[in-house]
């Protein structure tokens, strides 16, 4: 800490020690910065080039930036593929499902938990079993429970509920229910990220909650209103600015999700999304160009998300 | 109290019922089947509880040994731990840096790793994947752990910032007074006040990286002596291998992450009431 040194004068003292935690500063963050920069901002911009650039998994060796020819091919070809609006639609079907679904369980759990009981505690810590359990345990764990064979739901369902033949969960694409066609494998992994994902939609409303004044609700029971009137109109407004903030973060999450749809379903039956389709461009396609431009067109739509989320708060404050 | 709101508190023990089995019950059902000879669940799959006679601990040592989960442990072991180390150490020095010290660009930080958080980890992978398949750096556990870093030092940092905050500028002045350097300041002053914080953040990080599937994938499957135990475990459910085994490798992968939050949960007590000694 030479720099401490520089202390000549009392305006100079002044000078060098802003000067100092200037530099100490730049010196403290530049291990993160220079880990960011190389592994997030260069990737970033690598994608940008790439998502232009003809190139297959085989011309990696000999890649280098002057030999690089820029074409929009690849977004031709990805907008151009029926997978890719299919993916799109399969994406915001899952986003929307996932987040409405996770949030209404967290509120409607939060909500059973409110008020103390004997238990309450023990109660609160099993509900953040599925969000911190590996998603590696818990995906084989699900397609354990949902096997054909000797799975325990399609065992209750023949045994018991007296299904004719075993659901094969994670591979139908569709299956008619009294004259509906239902998207089993769909609706499974929505399933699966709604269990995975509730607790943390609980932690939120369950904090926003405790901060909350029961007084109104008191007031308004005496009053004469019952527990559903006073639930919808003073504690549900009341948890609208965490929902929306539960809104946004999960339907940006459930939007980039990889790992839980393709470790239960691998893509099959329906259950395609964006995030699949870039993997599946970069590995069995080894079309290094193409994954990059459906890579981003996803962050495309995310950032246009991100906006109009902005916007609408913007909107609300003035 | 009226008929709607009776109704209302039959429900809510109904809620509370349900959720308690939807949430415990996979865990607990692979527990139980990982105690189960294969042959018995596929027999008799709605029998859930093992008989006194058939309980047997074997699918552990197999799952562990012939299908090489133990040594998939281990390399995820030293992922995870390597992971903590740097993320914490650099997140530590950046967190007090964006707290007390004001150097140009201290503002685009935050709008960066806001960026970076963001940013959806399957797009990055792609030119990742290409980048360190240049420099070859794929296929190893190195690489793995240089964008594990990247992936949660934003976090961390941000985390430990709200720690930071809580520590008193003053006892800081104080220490530069008597000569203190900045490093032996944040080693001495600072760090152990915001210890909590730290074992919280530490635990955050070797959550991530432990159960990170993607970029194990990309970069490791296929090298499988130094696949992690989230690819191993995965990859492993493509090939026939009894459910009981893979049911034990489950709940061993699970075991590291219940430990951790033990462990910080007492951490963060105990910092709570060292604390609070000095009062």
């Amino acid at each position: 800490m030479t720099s401490k040194r520089l202390v000549f004068t009392r305006w100079g003292r002044r000078l060098s020690r802003s000067q100092r935690d200037d530099l100490h500063g730049r010196l403290l963050v530049s291990p993160t910065m220079l880990v960011v920069l190389v592994f997030v901002v260069l990737p970033f911009l690598a994608v940008l080039v790439l998502a232009f650039a003809d190139v297959r998994l085989v011309d990696i060796p000999r890649l280098s930036l002057d030999r690089l020819t820029l074409t929009l091919a690849n977004f031709q070809s990805a907008l151009g593929s029926n997978r890719f609006w299919s993916a799109l639609g399969t994406t915001l079907a899952y986003a929307a499902c996932t987040t409405a679904g996770a949030i209404t369980a967290g509120l409607v759990v939060a909500m059973a938990l409110r008020r103390p009981f004997r238990g309450r505690g023990l109660v609160r810590a099993l509900v953040l079993i599925p969000y911190v359990l590996p998603v590696v345990a818990a995906t084989t764990i699900w397609k354990t429970l949902l096997n054909t064979e000797y799975g325990l739901v399609n065992a209750v369902g023949r045994q018991l509920i007296g299904w004719e033949d075993p659901i094969a969960f994670l591979t139908t694409r569709s299956q008619e229910l009294g004259g509906i066609p239902i998207p089993v494998a769909l609706v499974t992994v929505i399933a699966f990220e709604v269990w995975k994902t509730f607790p943390l939609a609980f932690l939120f409303i369950t904090a926003r909650l405790q901060v909350t004044p029961m007084e109104l609700e008191e007031a308004a029971a005496i009053d004469g209103a019952g527990k559903v009137k006073a639930f919808f109109h003073i504690v549900l407004p009341q948890l609208r600015g965490v929902i929306a903030l539960l809104i946004v973060l999960r339907f940006i999450w459930s939007f980039q999700n990889f790992n839980d749809i393709y470790l239960l379903t691998g893509g099959a039956g329906g259950t395609e999304v964006l995030a699949v389709r870039v993997y599946e461009e970069l590995v069995t396609r080894a079309n290094i160009g193409t994954a990059s431009a459906t890579g981003l067109l996803m962050t495309a739509m995310l950032l246009v998300l991100l906006f109009v989320y902005a916007w609408m708060i913007r909107r609300e404050r003035t | 109290m009226n008929g709607g709101d009776r109704i209302l508190g039959v429900l809510k023990w109904l809620v509370i019922t349900l959720t308690v089995i939807v949430c415990a019950g996979p865990p607990v059902y692979g527990f139980l089947l990982s105690l189960r000879p294969f042959a018995s669940v596929a027999a008799a799959p709605l029998s859930l509880i093992p008989s006194a006679e058939e309980v047997t601990l074997e699918a552990y040592p197999i799952a562990m040994g012939e299908y090489g989960l133990g040594g998939f442990m281990l390399n995820s072991l030293q992922v995870a731990l390597a992971t903590v180390v740097l993320a914490v150490l650099f997140s530590v020095l950046g967190g007090y840096a964006a707290v007390r010290l004001d150097f140009f660009g201290r503002r685009s930080v935050n709008v960066l790793f806001l960026g970076v958080y963001m940013l959806p980890g399957i797009v990055l992978a792609v030119p990742l994947f290409v980048l360190l398949s240049r420099v070859g750096l794929t296929g190893t556990l190195i690489g793995l752990v240089l964008v594990y870093i990247a992936q949660t030092v934003p976090v961390a940092l941000y985390m430990l910032r709200n720690y930071f905050i809580a520590v008193p500028a003053s006892v800081e002045e104080a220490a530069m007074i008597d000569g203190c350097g900045r490093l032996a300041l944040i080693r001495r002053v600072v760090l152990p006040m915001a210890l909590p914080g730290i074992a919280a953040t530490s635990l955050y990080v070797f959550m991530i990286a432990w159960n990170e599937y993607l970029f194990a994938l990309l970069f490791l499957v296929h090298d499988r002596p130094r696949w992690t135990v989230a690819l191993g475990i995965s990859q492993l459910t493509e090939f026939s291998v009894p459910a009981t085994v893979l049911m034990a490798g489950s709940i061993a992968v699970t075991i590291p992450v219940v430990a951790g939050f033990f462990l910080a949960q007492r951490l963060l007590i105990s910092g709570l009431t060292a604390g609070a000694e000095k009062g």
